[in-house]
């Protein structure tokens, strides 16, 4: 094969300087200013510092808040995750066989990713604050006591509804592709050996599915644990108790409400390690065993 | 010729201009009907001498603008004044070099400074353990009861006299609830503020060693057999449904302003939305516990003062205090006094609002600043601090709701809380 060559030396990097530039200011500049506070110890105002080493991550894993919201962030995520991934390959299905008005129900589908993470939060707090929720008075009605300004587990239900509420659509955007590339004939000779729908679905749709539902819960995941801030801040602030407050949430709280600097820095360093494991997963591991179409 | 002349003399004017206006950024949290009020009394300095202009700039709310003014400084662009909430006084002292006294900004600037103008419950809170005062006292409240006048009728209780103590209170929401007058009787904002900080002030109780941390690194004395014994009763009246959690900061306002609950605890700041609700309410003094030999002592002040930062100009400085100067005059006090439901800073406004009959139409604004002044403060009243305050809030809160939920004690949660919040104290003391 013949390898091309670019005569201009310069060229190539003028054209790259804008891209390397955003990338250097806005994520390795903040990345390394992250890693610097992490080992040192600050007041807010950073007029006295001091080089204390690893001693902030020794505090960060030695905390039992910290380990609560590792907790909270596992069952979150998995919640998140399933139901999303669940109930928008559902919606994804029943639309498939709709003959008509397909594009009016994905369209319609679409909509909730357009909304900002706080004002679904906003949205479903209104819906179920147990004092002027329009649904929290049903709830009641029905013999359940109603209350996730105190009830822990209410509480994250709420996160949970709002956060994959907002996630179905994206989700259902691609099940919807994804089906569609999945060839009739397979489908139809399946009908003709006598499956049924159901028999169908599962032997011959969901492994065919595999790669988008693989892509989906990686992504899903990564969403679950980083983009949900807006959702959380707006319905519960972490609470009650510490009961909805994830890795993300406790950066922020740690760092913008309580100014320790050091510590809420080192827990960022580790959420760092922790994106990056989850995006060397993907590319190791799913990119290469999932076959794309 | 002419062309270049007026270019020379457009030259010349650019320095003459700046020279003429010195700008001074007033960072604020102020919104609503309170931010048209910093629009005003700006717009009034602003108009009343041509050598400053003070610039308000909204920076969301009071935690969004300490820190907002944290990285500023970071990043060497702080603002000349800037509005720290309560709580962020701890953490505006701690920082030495970043601030400039108010007192001393005062003085270098030829301005006569007497400390004995103020209301010594304000002036108090926002001094130095040394006694000079450090931000200058913007808006301040204090909390009060509020009562719905047409369910204290419906549940056949005494509408002119509010509850006095808690235990009255607690009586007058089991009759609302039990009547059927309202299906909640009591609710509160601010259970740390109010519950925790005013309520060992009023009751003459102890917060925590070293005069509530104002003497030094304080040690949290809220396990103690009073703080247990208010907050059992609050857990009993929660499992009753009779008091209704609203959430840890001004939430629960709502609650009242529905109609869903008779009786509110809430700073006097909160006048405005209650107002706006067109209620038929009454207001109260804070209740207090019957059985605390002290009480009631006096309660200590909430909302913000104004910081301002150091590092700036000597001409920034004059300004600044010719503004503070402006700010503390009594025409001044009192138009902001009247307007924002906040107390005045200063004894001459205090007495002319008095003089101007203002109270006997409008006799519940009087009684945050009785209840503030009423006695000489103690050890115990003078106010709270902590370098982490809002960290330490935040760890009663989450206890206080776990105990509400019903999965702790009011022992069990006031010990956490003071062992957790000890913890949180020596640690962030470099300790």
């Amino acid at each position: 094969m013949r390898r091309t060559v670019f005569p201009n030396k310069v060229l190539p990097w003028v054209l790259l300087a804008p891209q390397l530039a955003i990338t250097l200011i806005f994520f390795y500049w903040p990345a390394a200013q992250a890693f610097r506070q992490s080992v040192l110890r600050e007041d807010p105002f950073g007029l006295s510092s001091k080089y204390v080493g690893l001693e902030n991550f020794r505090k960060v894993f030695a905390d039992p808040a910290y380990l609560n919201a590792m907790q909270v962030t596992v069952v979150f995520s998995l919640l998140v995750a399933f139901f999303a991934l669940g109930i928008a390959l559902f919606l994804a299905v029943q639309v498939e066989k709709l003959v008509r008005g397909k594009g009016f129900y994905r369209t319609m589908m679409i909509w909730p990713y357009a909304v900002a993470p706080a004002i679904a939060g906003m949205l479903w707090l209104f819906m179920f604050n147990p004092s002027f929720g329009t649904l929290a008075y049903p709830l009641r009605l029905m013999g359940i006591d109603w209350n996730p300004l105190l009830n822990g587990d209410q509480a994250m239900a709420l996160v949970v509804a709002a956060a994959t509420w907002k996630q179905i659509s994206y989700n259902f955007l691609f099940f919807v592709a994804g089906l569609q590339a999945i060839p009739r004939s397979l489908l139809e000779a399946a009908a003709i050996d006598g499956a049924n729908r159901r028999h169908a679905f599962w032997t011959i749709v969901f492994p065919l599915l595999a790669p988008t539902t693989f892509f989906l819960l990686v992504v899903n995941t990564v969403y679950a644990l980083f983009d949900t801030f807006g959702i959380i801040h707006a319905v519960t602030s972490g609470g009650p108790g510490k009961s909805t407050e994830t890795l993300v949430y406790k950066v922020y709280n740690d760092g913008f409400v309580n100014l320790i600097m050091g510590s809420s820095a080192a827990q960022s360093v580790i959420l760092m390690v922790i994106v990056i494991a989850l995006t060397a997963f993907q590319f190791r591991f799913i990119e290469k065993r999932v076959h794309y179409g | 010729m002419k062309a270049v002349n007026l270019w020379v003399a457009g030259l010349m004017s650019l320095p003459m201009a700046a020279q003429a206006q010195t700008e001074i950024s007033w960072w604020h949290a102020m919104s609503g009907a309170n931010s048209e009020v910093v629009e005003k009394v700006t717009g009034m300095f602003n108009e009343s001498q041509s050598e400053f202009k003070v610039m308000p700039v909204f920076k969301g709310t009071y935690p969004e603008t300490l820190n907002a003014g944290i990285a500023a400084f970071r990043a060497g662009q702080a603002p000349d004044i800037i509005q720290v909430f309560d709580v962020g006084t701890g953490v505006m002292m701690g920082a030495q070099g970043a601030i400039k006294p108010v007192a001393e900004v005062l003085t270098e600037n030829g301005f006569a400074f007497d400390k004995s103008a103020y209301l010594p419950g304000i002036v108090g809170y926002y001094s130095s353990p040394e006694g000079e005062m450090l931000s200058f006292p913007y808006n301040s409240s204090s909390p009060v009861l509020y009562y719905n006048k047409d369910i204290f009728e419906k549940a056949g209780l005494d509408v002119d006299n509010p509850p006095k103590t808690w235990a009255e209170v607690w009586a007058a929401a089991r009759t609302i609830k039990s009547s059927g007058a309202a299906t909640c009787g009591y609710t509160s904002t601010w259970l740390t503020w109010i519950h925790t900080e005013n309520f060992a002030a009023w009751n003459n109780v102890s917060w925590a060693s070293n005069q509530n941390g104002l003497a030094g690194v304080p040690e949290l004395a809220i396990d103690g057999p009073l703080f247990v014994k208010h907050f059992q009763e609050l857990a009993d009246l929660a499992k009753e449904g009779v008091f209704v959690y609203g959430g840890r900061t001004s939430e629960a306002k709502q609650n009242f302003t529905s109609g869903e609950c008779g009786i509110l605890t809430e700073s006097s700041g909160g006048l405005g939305d209650v107002i706006k609700s067109g209620m038929n309410y009454g207001i109260g003094q804070l209740p207090y516990d019957d059985t605390s030999a002290g009480a009631p002592q006096n309660t200590t002040p909430g909302g913000a003062s104004l910081w301002v930062m150091g590092g700036k100009s000597d001409e920034t400085y004059k300004g600044v205090a010719a503004f503070f100067n402006f700010l503390s005059q009594t025409e001044v006090q009192q138009f902001l006094h009247e307007q924002s439901g906040y107390l005045p800073a200063t004894m001459a406004a205090y007495e002319a609002t008095k003089a101007s009959g203002f109270y006997e139409k409008n006799p519940a604004r009087e009684v945050p600043i009785s209840q503030m002044m009423g006695k000489p403060p103690t050890e115990n009243s003078k106010g709270v601090r902590a370098p982490n305050l809002p960290q330490l809030r935040d760890i009663q809160n989450e206890e206080y709701e776990k105990m509400l939920a019903g999965e702790q004690t009011a022992e069990e949660a006031m010990k956490a809380a003071a062992t957790r919040g000890n913890a949180a104290i020596k640690e962030a003391s470099g300790g």
